[in-house]
């Protein structure tokens, strides 16, 4: 299906609009770097050159949370770093997504004791969970993708009631 | 449960007024401004967190807030038996995980005095000093990034990539190996990884040659790192300062030289020394390390023996499960180790290990029974971190960043 | 400046053999320190709390010992024993090559002993970490506040007798009595 069979005479291209918002919203989704733990250091190894993040238009980690869409939640969250975590997610702005990298944000993974949240669903409500201790960069991007799958089919305007199955 | 005795002090930036040695009477004053480089930022390398007095660009003190990762390793460990605890000293130090592993694993080997196989102490060493480089090449990677060189991140991940190819051929995980076990190996070597580690050897000098040609003599890097974030020997040596950074200030002591652990005693190698103990001088002993560290790994496949890759000692090393189909008491031995655990004496013992980023003890306190009473790792970086204000009188806010990473701290281990 | 005299020939020189260094240490302190107790080749002495600094000191400058790295301090909960707590003190000498460890027992819910930071400042941040997880108190620590954990968290977590946080694993069987009790953020 290419553009120039859609174009017809006048150049114009005809589309649903939410097809076009979400289109705009994946294909250039910034994560906020927030790598806790040695998540962070796959996510960095997704990043770099052999499991390349920004052929998916992740081009670059913004440090900023205005700047972001996407936190990806890397690592082990303590108890001391909740209130932390939950202040930078109110402060991106919407549209925002959450992405739950690795065991320990998921479910409190390896570690059941005093010190870590179980699950970093009891403080921002997540979208995508992604499993491995840590998870492969193609799992991560597999993660990713499913995202990426997941906004396509929600409606950017109309709220959803119930959770996307991908 | 008793209660907090000492005054409930929040640091937060306003209640830093009322702690008046740690921070100096200028800011309770009101002339200089205390800013919060907060636990999310992209140069403090993980979750650390620093209040800042700065007097415009200059940084007056400056005051590590640690506890952001703070995991409960050692609360969790007590709850489970020895060979469980291994996965846990993965997660410590996430950029050296076979280090860790070492530290602990030769720990449980002395409380239990049990005999490693050559075979397995050459292997560790391999193991390890692999793992030194790629600890290197995240910290060259991410110090150069800090600083402004970006491309050396994408070089040096490239490279490491290779060395994680060899983890997971060898242990079946890129990072968290967990592959020492109490007297030996999980399992032995597999096909193809002599073929691995040679021609990953043949082709990294070529590469670091690449590295040190891009930073070493650059008018820009030296400006940057030259003179700023200097420690003297005493005062690291006092401030528990161990590791590259010691070796930077120019106190020889390599763990490997002076307490020589898994036949480190049988190689040849050299331990960089600078003098200044800046920036420049901890940059460049830790890549004459990974030259060493090459040395290391060359002698040690060339002399590589064959032979058991664990003790035999079936109280502490599970039998191969061939021998479970005949053999009443591999089963028996097998039985016992996987539901209770090998219980060793009543005792402690204090290891230690020359991780990539000093030194890295574990101490091993035992009851009797298969679970330890209490273990505590002293990691590198924590004592590090805690010499940071000595090194950042007066300098920059950018000259922060390159401290930072040239102290080169990891806060899972910093944390645990 | 190298400071391992060792290292030009290669090979660490003992100056001071190991009984003639824990004689040396007993008779100076006859009374403030016994031992010793061997283990495995590790030498451990215990000190009495209030003895501390001088015998850290005298570990420290006496030119023939010169412990002047202080590797870590812990303290391990020997709950429901008395004494209770013991503090480790973990000690190297780079010129001598030589390892120690110094033991002191302390009791008691609220267990105090004076601080070595001005002996070693390199003990502080281990000071805080001891006092923030095991409950021993510093006399006479600069900056004795919680380092781990916030700062309004009640308890100290390694001590035997701390409770556990420990959250259920949800099976099937009680996968709808875990799931009503957790407390998922909505938005």
């Amino acid at each position: 299906m290419g553009l120039e069979s859609k174009l017809g005479n006048m150049g114009v291209v005809t589309a649903r609009l939410e097809d076009v918002v979400n289109w705009g919203r994946t294909n250039a989704m910034w994560p906020l770097g927030f790598g806790l733990a040695c998540c962070a250091i796959e996510m960095m190894s997704a990043q770099a050159s052999n499991y390349d993040m920004s052929r998916f238009g992740m081009e670059l980690m913004r440090a900023s949370p205005r700047q972001a869409d996407l936190m990806i939640v890397a690592g082990r969250v303590t108890r001391k770093m909740a209130p932390v975590l939950r202040r930078l997610y109110d402060q991106m702005p919407e549209p925002k997504w959450v992405l739950s990298m690795g065991d320990c944000a998921s479910c409190g993974g390896v570690f059941n004791n005093y010190a870590i949240v179980q699950g970093v669903d009891e403080i921002v409500p997540v979208d995508v969970y992604v499993a491995g201790c840590p998870p492969r960069p193609e799992a991560l991007i597999d993660g990713i993708m499913k995202l990426h799958e997941k906004i396509r089919r929600s409606h950017p305007i109309k709220a959803d009631k119930e959770p996307i199955k991908v | 449960m008793e209660q907090n005795e000492t005054q409930l002090m929040e640091l937060t930036v306003d209640d830093l007024k009322e702690m008046r040695g740690l921070v100096s009477e200028r800011a309770i004053a009101g002339e200089t401004v205390l800013l919060n480089m907060g636990p999310q930022h992209p140069s403090t390398h993980g979750v650390l967190r620093l209040l800042l007095e700065i007097d415009g660009e200059n940084v007056v003190s400056c005051i590590p807030d640690v506890g952001f990762l703070h995991t409960g390793i050692e609360k969790t460990a007590e709850d489970k038996t020895y060979m469980k605890v291994i996965p846990l000293t993965d997660r410590m130090d996430y950029l050296s995980p076979m280090s860790n592993n070492l530290g602990y694993v030769l720990a449980v080997e002395k409380l239990m005095d049990v005999d490693v196989p050559l075979r397995a102490q050459y292997v560790r060493v391999i193991l390890c000093e692999l793992q030194r480089l790629s600890s290197h090449l995240v910290w060259l990677g991410t110090h150069a990034m800090d600083i402004g060189a970006m491309s050396m991140f994408l070089y040096c991940f490239r490279e490491r990539e290779k060395i994680l190819d060899i983890f997971e051929m060898v242990s079946g995980q890129r990072m968290m190996v967990s592959y020492f076990r109490p007297g030996g190996l999980w399992r032995d070597l597999p096909a193809g990884f002599e073929e691995a580690v040679r021609a990953f050897t043949e082709h990294f000098p070529s590469e670091i040659k690449e590295y040190e040609g891009l930073l070493k003599k650059n008018p820009l890097w030296i400006d940057r790192t030259r003179s700023v974030g200097v420690i003297t020997a005493e005062q690291a040596l006092a401030w528990g300062v161990t590791g590259s950074s010691l070796r930077g200030s120019g106190v020889n002591w390599d763990i490997r030289k002076a307490l020589p652990y898994s036949s480190y005693d049988h190689f040849e190698f050299d331990v960089p020394l600078r003098t200044e103990g800046d920036v420049y001088a901890r940059y460049w002993v830790r890549v004459q390390e990974m030259w060493q560290s090459l040395r290391i790994i060359d002698q040690a496949m060339k002399k590589l023996p064959k032979g058991p890759f664990i003790t035999s000692n079936r109280k502490v090393a599970p039998p191969p499960k061939e021998e479970l189909a005949y053999s009443m008491e591999s089963l028996i031995h097998h039985f016992k180790l996987w539901t209770e655990g090998f219980t060793p004496p009543v005792g402690e013992v204090y290891v230690r290990v020359e991780s990539p980023r000093g030194e890295f003890s574990c101490y091993l306190s035992s009851d009797g029974s298969p679970k330890p009473r209490r273990v505590h790792f002293r990691t590198p970086s924590f004592a590090n971190l805690s010499a940071m204000p000595q090194m950042t009188k007066n300098v920059f806010i950018a000259d922060l960043v390159a401290i930072i990473g040239s102290i080169d701290i990891v806060l899972g281990d910093v944390d645990r | 400046m190298s400071r391992w005299i060792g290292d030009a020939i290669g090979c660490p020189i003992h100056f001071v053999c190991e009984t003639h260094m824990i004689d040396l240490i007993t008779s100076h302190f006859p009374e403030a320190v016994s031992g010793p107790i061997e283990f495995h080749g590790e030498t451990t002495l215990v000190v009495r709390p209030d003895r501390l600094i001088e015998v850290c000191t005298f570990l420290r400058d006496d030119p023939a010992l010169k412990f002047d790295l202080l590797s870590d301090v812990s303290a391990v909960d020997h709950f429901p024993a008395s004494p209770r707590f013991a503090v480790n003190y973990h000690l190297y000498s780079l010129e001598n090559n030589r390892e120690l460890r110094l033991k002191v027992w302390l009791d008691g819910e609220q267990p105090h002993v004076s601080s070595v930071t001005s002996v070693w400042p390199g003990a502080n941040w281990h000071e805080r970490e001891v006092w923030d997880l095991m409950g021993v108190k510093f006399d006479g620590h600069p900056d004795m506040r919680r380092i781990f954990l916030p700062e309004d968290f009640l308890g100290h977590p390694l001590r035997k007798d701390a409770a556990q946080f420990y959250e259920e694993p949800q099976f099937t069987h009680n996968f709808d009595l875990i799931e009503s009790q957790k407390p998922y953020a909505k938005e």
